[in-house]
């Protein structure tokens, strides 16, 4: 994947993401990507932990609607790659959705194009 | 806002649970999104409703790439669309010392920050548009592929002053296979001088779409990115 000589995201080297992610690896990308919609689980966790302060806070700021992976980030201003590491945790621990139910088949590229462009021409004219 | 290497406790440390501002008034969202269940004492989100994605459980969320060499105007294209307030993420990159440090003679690592913006766009109740846009840094191989990832195509931003700055931004969206177009951004309003000479510099395939138009305009930006979705549909078709 990463070649020699080639930049690497940091997520679990330096100290503090370390403590905060508890060393835990990236996930994998197909599970969270950046416009992967994230939201509170609404029964929450049948088993409930103790949550770390940044667990909570990202669980807070998934409480009240859907945001991106990428919106998380930008709003705690956490590094992407410790948001992801903390989400794909709470996941698993039944604390948020990555995966909401989805209510109709996946739309079709051309579908979804159509969409685009006349929404775009809607809102601009 | 990433972590520096010597920081302690980075300016944005989080609260301790308990210490969180007052709420604000988070608006019931009545887009059929789940209820807010972790949100007790204490613990409230901070975002206004508006913050969130309307009717996130059923939205199919897409993204285009805003593309282009540094101060192109990628940061305002991106705010001139966006419905929310534009954010940002960065990720402290390491890279594995192939260098020796002068100065203390031991091989170190090299640390550098990359940084991406993002904003957002409602198209619809069943679609939800982000914008990405980044700097052509073809050695950040994990941001550009994060990005890169189902993205349906690309606008890449140009000045016609720095056409050499694009060769490097173009090179990586057509390695990462993705259609675009090319947005002219006119720092002076002129018209574009000469586009032949343009697409032959850049090297352009004759379908590829070339626009003018000024990001810091609203209806310059959504009709670049319109041609460059109406062309992203012709190839689809
Ligand atoms: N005149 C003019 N200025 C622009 C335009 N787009 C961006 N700018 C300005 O150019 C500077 C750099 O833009 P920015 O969006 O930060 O570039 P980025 O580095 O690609 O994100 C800012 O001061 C903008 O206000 C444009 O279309 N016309
Ligand atoms: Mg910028």
């Amino acid at each position: 994947m990463t070649g020699p000589g080639e930049w690497e995201p940091e997520a679990a080297e330096l100290v503090r993401p370390y403590v905060i992610t508890k060393g835990r690896g990236l996930p994998d990308e197909a599970e969270l990507s950046l416009i992967t919609l994230v939201t509170a689980a609404p029964e929450g966790p049948r088993r409930p932990t103790r949550l770390s302060p940044e667990e909570q806070r990202l669980l807070d700021i998934c409480s009240a609607g859907y945001l991106s992976v990428a919106e998380i980030a930008g709003h705690t201003r956490l590094p992407l790659g410790v948001v992801k590491i903390l989400l794909a945790a709470l996941t698993e621990g039944g604390y948020l959705i990555t995966r909401p139910p989805v209510a109709r088949a996946p739309l079709a590229d051309r579908e979804i194009l159509e969409e685009v462009l006349n929404g775009l021409r809607a809102k601009f004219g | 806002m990433a972590f520096a290497p010597n920081s302690v406790e980075p300016p944005h440390a989080v609260e301790p649970p308990h210490a969180v501002e007052p709420p604000h008034a988070v608006e019931p969202d009545t887009a059929g999104d789940p209820p807010a269940p972790h949100a007790g004492p204490g613990t409230s989100p901070r975002l206004g409703a508006q913050a969130y994605v309307r009717g996130g459980a059923t939205q199919t969320a897409v993204k285009i790439l805003v593309v282009g060499h540094f101060a192109v105007g990628k940061t305002t294209f991106i705010g001139t669309i966006s419905e929310i307030e534009p954010l940002s993420t960065e990720e402290t990159m390491t890279r594995a010392g192939e260098e020796i440090d002068d100065l203390k003679g031991v091989t170190g690592k090299t640390t550098t920050t990359v940084a991406m913006d993002f904003g957002r766009l409602t198209i619809s109740d069943r679609v939800v548009l982000y914008l990405f846009g980044t700097p052509g840094q073809q050695r950040f191989v994990q941001m550009w592929e994060d990005m890169a990832r189902g993205a349906l195509g690309a606008l890449v931003l140009v000045d016609p002053e720095r056409l050499a700055d694009s060769f490097q931004v173009i090179d990586l969206i057509e390695q990462y296979s993705l259609d675009y177009a090319i947005a002219v951004n006119h720092f002076d309003g002129a018209p574009l001088r000469d586009e032949a000479a343009l697409r032959e510099a850049l090297d352009l395939l004759d379908d590829t779409p070339v626009v003018t138009c000024d990001a810091r305009d609203e209806k310059s930006s959504a009709a670049a990115l319109t041609t460059l979705v109406r062309y992203l549909l012709d190839r689809v078709r």
